[in-house]
C-alpha cells in the first residue's frame, strides 16, 4: 500500500488522524500525570515520615 | 454489626489492604491495555475493510464508540461509589468516585471530539444540537461539576458529600443519553450493538470494536487504581502532619 495514500485515508485523513491522535495523546498524558502524582506523593510521605521520626527521637533523647 | 465483617469483599474497602492489591493490579491491567490497543488499532486500519458508504471515516468508530461507552459506564460507577460513600461512609468508596471522575471526563471529551470529527465528513457538520450530542455534553459538565465542587469546598468530608449528591442526581442523564436515539428522532444514529440482537456490522469490525473497548476498560482500571493510590498517600500525609502537630 502507498504510504501517502494510507495517510490521506481517501480524503478523511484529517478527521481520522485527528481523532486517533487526540485520543492517544490524552490517554498518554493522563497515565503519565497520574504516575507522576503518585510517585511524588510517595516520596513526600517517606520524607515526612523520616523527618518526624528524627524529630520525635530527638525529643525523646534531648 | 460491622459491615466490613459481614461482606468479605469489603475488606478491600480499607486503604491498607487496597494499596498493595492495587500495586499488583496496575501493571497487569496497563500491560493488557497496551497490548489490546496495539492489536485493536492494527485491526482497525489494516484488517477491517473500507466501508462502502462512509469510506475510511468510519474507522473513527473504533475510538468513538468505546469512549462513549466508557463515559457512561464510568459515570454509573462513580455514582455507585458516591452512593456507597454517602450511605455507609466508606472512605475508599469516596476515593474511588473521586479517582474515576477525571478519566470519565477525558473519555466524554474524546467521545464528543471524535464524534465531531466523524460528523463533519458523514453529516456535513461538526456539531448539531441533537439529543444524543447535547446529553453527552451535559455529561461532560456533570463530570466537571463533580470535580469542581469537590475542589471548591475546603473541608474534605463535606466536599465528598456534596459532590456525591451531585453525582447521584446526575445519574438521570445516563439513560437519557442511552435512549435519546429512540426517544427523539434526531440526527445521531441508533445503536448498532444491543444485548437483544445480533450486531448490524461485519464480524471483523465488531471484534475490533470489542478489543478497543476492553483496552479502554483495562486502561481505566489501571489509571483509576493508580490515582486512588495517590489520593491515599496524600491523605496519609495530611493525617501524619496533623498527628505530629498534636504532639507539640
Amino acid at each position: 500500500m502507498d504510504v501517502y495514500e494510507f495517510f490521506k485515508m481517501g480524503g478523511h485523513g484529517f478527521y481520522i488522524w485527528g481523532s486517533y491522535g487526540t485520543a492517544l495523546g490524552l490517554v498518554i498524558i493522563e497515565a503519565v500525570w497520574v504516575a507522576k502524582k503518585h510517585n511524588k506523593a510517595k516520596v513526600e510521605l517517606n520524607q515526612m515520615e523520616a523527618e518526624f521520626t528524627r524529630a520525635n527521637n530527638q525529643g525523646v533523647n534531648g | 454489626m460491622n459491615i466490613k465483617r459481614r461482606i468479605p469483599w469489603m475488606k478491600y474497602a480499607s486503604a491498607t489492604s487496597f494499596y498493595p492489591l492495587a500495586n499488583r493490579l496496575v501493571p497487569i491491567f496497563m500491560g493488557l491495555a497496551v497490548i489490546l490497543a496495539v492489536v485493536g488499532i492494527y485491526m482497525g486500519f489494516f484488517v477491517a475493510p473500507i466501508d462502502y458508504q462512509q469510506g475510511n471515516s468510519y474507522r473513527i468508530m473504533f475510538i468513538h464508540v468505546p469512549a462513549a461507552w466508557m463515559s457512561m459506564f464510568i459515570y454509573l460507577l462513580l455514582a455507585m461509589y458516591a452512593a456507597i460513600s454517602l450511605v455507609w461512609r466508606v472512605k475508599m468508596a469516596d476515593i474511588m468516585a473521586y479517582s474515576l471522575a477525571p478519566t470519565g471526563a477525558m473519555f466524554t471529551f474524546v467521545a464528543l471530539l471524535t464524534g465531531a470529527l466523524w460528523g463533519r465528513p458523514t453529516w456535513g457538520t461538526y456539531w448539531v444540537w441533537d439529543a444524543r450530542l447535547t446529553s453527552e455534553l451535559i455529561l461532560l459538565f456533570l463530570y466537571l461539576g463533580y470535580m469542581g465542587l469537590y475542589s471548591a469546598i475546603p473541608d474534605r468530608q463535606r466536599a465528598g458529600r456534596a459532590a456525591s449528591f451531585l453525582a447521584i442526581v446526575g445519574v438521570v442523564n445516563v439513560p437519557i443519553i442511552y435512549f435519546s436515539v429512540i426517544w427523539w428522532n434526531t440526527l445521531h444514529q441508533g445503536a448498532s450493538i444491543t444485548l437483544s440482537a445480533a450486531p448490524t456490522m461485519s464480524g471483523v469490525m465488531f471484534s475490533t470494536l470489542l478489543i478497543m473497548t476492553f483496552a479502554c476498560w483495562f486502561y481505566t482500571i489501571a489509571v483509576v487504581l493508580r490515582r486512588a493510590q495517590g489520593v491515599i498517600l496524600e491523605r496519609k500525609k495530611v493525617a501524619l502532619w496533623a498527628s505530629q502537630m498534636s504532639k507539640k
